[in-house]
């Protein structure tokens, strides 16, 4: 009995596979003999037309590394290697040149009749201490920011692998660290002289008048003129953008991915050349450009006689508010040390 | 002289990351940086592909043109290697690179990343070939003992080909003819600006 049972399970089991394969096979035979697969996949350059870059997913913690292509790096090449190169090296030495073509046309800007050796306060302990701060940060983030652009061409060959690399790696600590200070600088620059450089008419008469650097001609000027005005305006606005996209390039990722890095350098550059072209001219202009101007931010008084030629306004103020006899004493004279 | 290329045919991938794991166990990569990666792309979609990424070891290397102290060289086999000794951790070859193959050991904190790393298509460093310098800053220098990258020779699928590109181009061009389809040497008109006529 138990054999029948079996054989009849097997004959039934037969039959049943039998009906399955004929159902089957019909539908089967009715796709095509080879399938392509890659009908329907991801192709690579039309996604790259699609989107500037191609991202996917990983299995791996970093997300960043999901991002399979990028290929606008080509271009950032293109701007870091030869653009940024270009703009850097006609504004710095356009500068250099106008200054110097500047320099042998009007000399050094004269006190008229010299020196009256009565002196008068221009800027406090604190201001000054807060644009040398802020000064000697921009000089070495300037350097060290050229370096990144010129010292390969230039430097790499005179130093050496070696050599330029310690230095370079020096530089670039020095940069990633001053960038700190440079902007509480900035910030308190913009703080403590704003009420001094709004823009008024008074600017607009300076400026048609050339700055008073056509001999002889003596536009009106408050505590800052409009020159100084464009400078502080540069410092502010400029500093205040290196340091924004600074910090997005000193804190990867965290702002922004590598498209938005990309951007950050950009500006952070090119924003950093246009910054030493015009601090090359503060300087200038600071230094052997104007008698008498140096000593401003040095201790800190100027000469009555170069008030009166280059800030009347100013001049006119303080001795109203601290009165003549005053000025002529010399209150920084002693500084208490 | 061979030209060295990676090649992944993206139809073959299945996702295994073994390549990965390879890498980062023959060169001993440190914790947090991953040399190859693999990236799935409509994953779960019936176009979905996988491919695995590591340094393309681009012909003229955008990593090498924006690096500001030139670590960077090229092998007589044109495999891209850079030197730790001279990198200053600056970052500009992570900007200008298309495939992010380059990794710092740190992220953020003031700049300080350390030095780069990067595939090097298991071929060591400027130190003397097998030394123990070489090792500890590079990884292993497979290539001078006659051998290939171990994530392509490891790969289970051989989706992943790592070789002369000549040669690695042949052997994908004959498996589409004769599987009837492909889907391109994905990367290759981004790094060595060629692609594969299938």
């Amino acid at each position: 009995m138990a054999k029948l049972f079996a054989q009849i399970r097997f004959i039934a089991g037969a039959l049943a596979l039998a009906f399955i394969v004929a159902v089957v096979t019909p539908v089967s035979a009715q796709q095509p003999s080879s399938v392509n697969p890659t009908a329907s996949a991801v192709k690579e350059q039309q996604l790259l037309k699609e989107l500037s870059k191609i991202q996917g997913r990983g299995t791996i913690p970093d997300v960043k590394s999901y991002v399979l292509e990028h290929p606008v790096g080509r271009d950032w090449r293109q701007w870091h290697e030869v653009t940024l190169r270009w703009i850097g090296g006609i504004a710095v030495l356009g500068m250099i040149a106008l200054l110097v073509i500047f320099y042998l046309w009007r000399g050094m800007v004269k006190i008229e009749g010299g020196r009256s050796g009565r002196k008068i306060v221009r800027f406090t302990a604190f201001e000054r201490f807060v644009h040398w701060m802020t000064a000697s940060c921009f000089v070495i983030l300037a350097l060290s920011g050229l370096n990144i652009t010129f010292g390969k061409p230039l430097l790499l060959p005179l130093l050496g692998p070696e050599a330029f690399t310690t230095w370079s790696e020096l530089a670039k600590y020095a940069h990633n660290f001053l960038g700190f200070p440079f902007t509480i600088g900035v910030v308190l620059v913009f703080l403590i002289w704003l009420t001094g450089n709004i823009p008024n008419k008074v600017d607009m008469e300076w400026f048609k008048e050339g700055g008073g650097m056509v001999p002889h001609k003596h536009p009106p000027a408050g505590h800052f003129n409009g020159g100084q005005k464009l400078i502080y305006w540069i410092v502010v606005l400029g500093g205040g953008t290196s340091a924004v996209t600074g910090y997005l390039l000193l804190f990867p990722f965290y702002g922004t991915g590598i498209s938005g890095m990309q951007v950050a350098e950009v500006v952070h550059a090119t924003v950093g050349m246009l910054f030493i072209a015009a601090m090359l001219s503060h300087i200038y202009i600071g230094t052997i450009g104007m008698e008498g101007a140096v000593e401003a931010m040095g201790e800190g008084t100027v000469d009555i006689n170069w008030a009166k030629q280059h800030h009347n306004l100013w001049l006119k103020d303080e001795m109203a508010r601290i009165g003549p006899n005053e000025s002529q004493r010399q209150p920084m004279a002693t500084p208490a040390e | 002289m061979a030209r060295m290329k990676f090649l992944c045919d993206a139809d073959r991938c299945i996702e295994c990351n073994a390549c990965v794991t390879a890498c980062k166990n023959e060169n001993e990569v440190p914790w947090g940086i991953n040399r190859r990666r693999v990236v799935t792309l409509n994953d779960g979609t019936p176009g979905e592909r996988s491919i695995s990424m590591a340094c393309m070891h681009c012909t003229d290397a955008p990593c090498a043109a924006v690096c500001p102290v030139n670590c960077f060289y090229t092998t007589a086999d044109a495999v891209v290697l850079h030197s730790k000794d001279l990198c200053i951790g600056c970052g500009y070859c992570f900007y200008a690179c298309p495939f992010g193959a380059p990794q710092y050991p740190k992220v953020g904190n003031f700049g300080s990343r350390g030095k780069m790393d990067k595939c090097t298509f298991c071929a060591g460093g400027p130190e003397a070939d097998g030394s123990t310098e070489e090792f500890e800053k590079y990884g292993s220098n497979r290539l001078a003992e006659g051998k290939l990258p171990l994530c392509a020779e490891m790969c289970s699928t051989k989706s992943l080909l790592a070789g002369d590109g000549d040669v690695i181009a042949q052997i994908y061009k004959e498996r589409v003819s004769k599987r009837g389809y492909g889907s391109g040497a994905w990367g290759w008109q981004t790094a060595y600006r060629e692609s594969i006529a299938t």
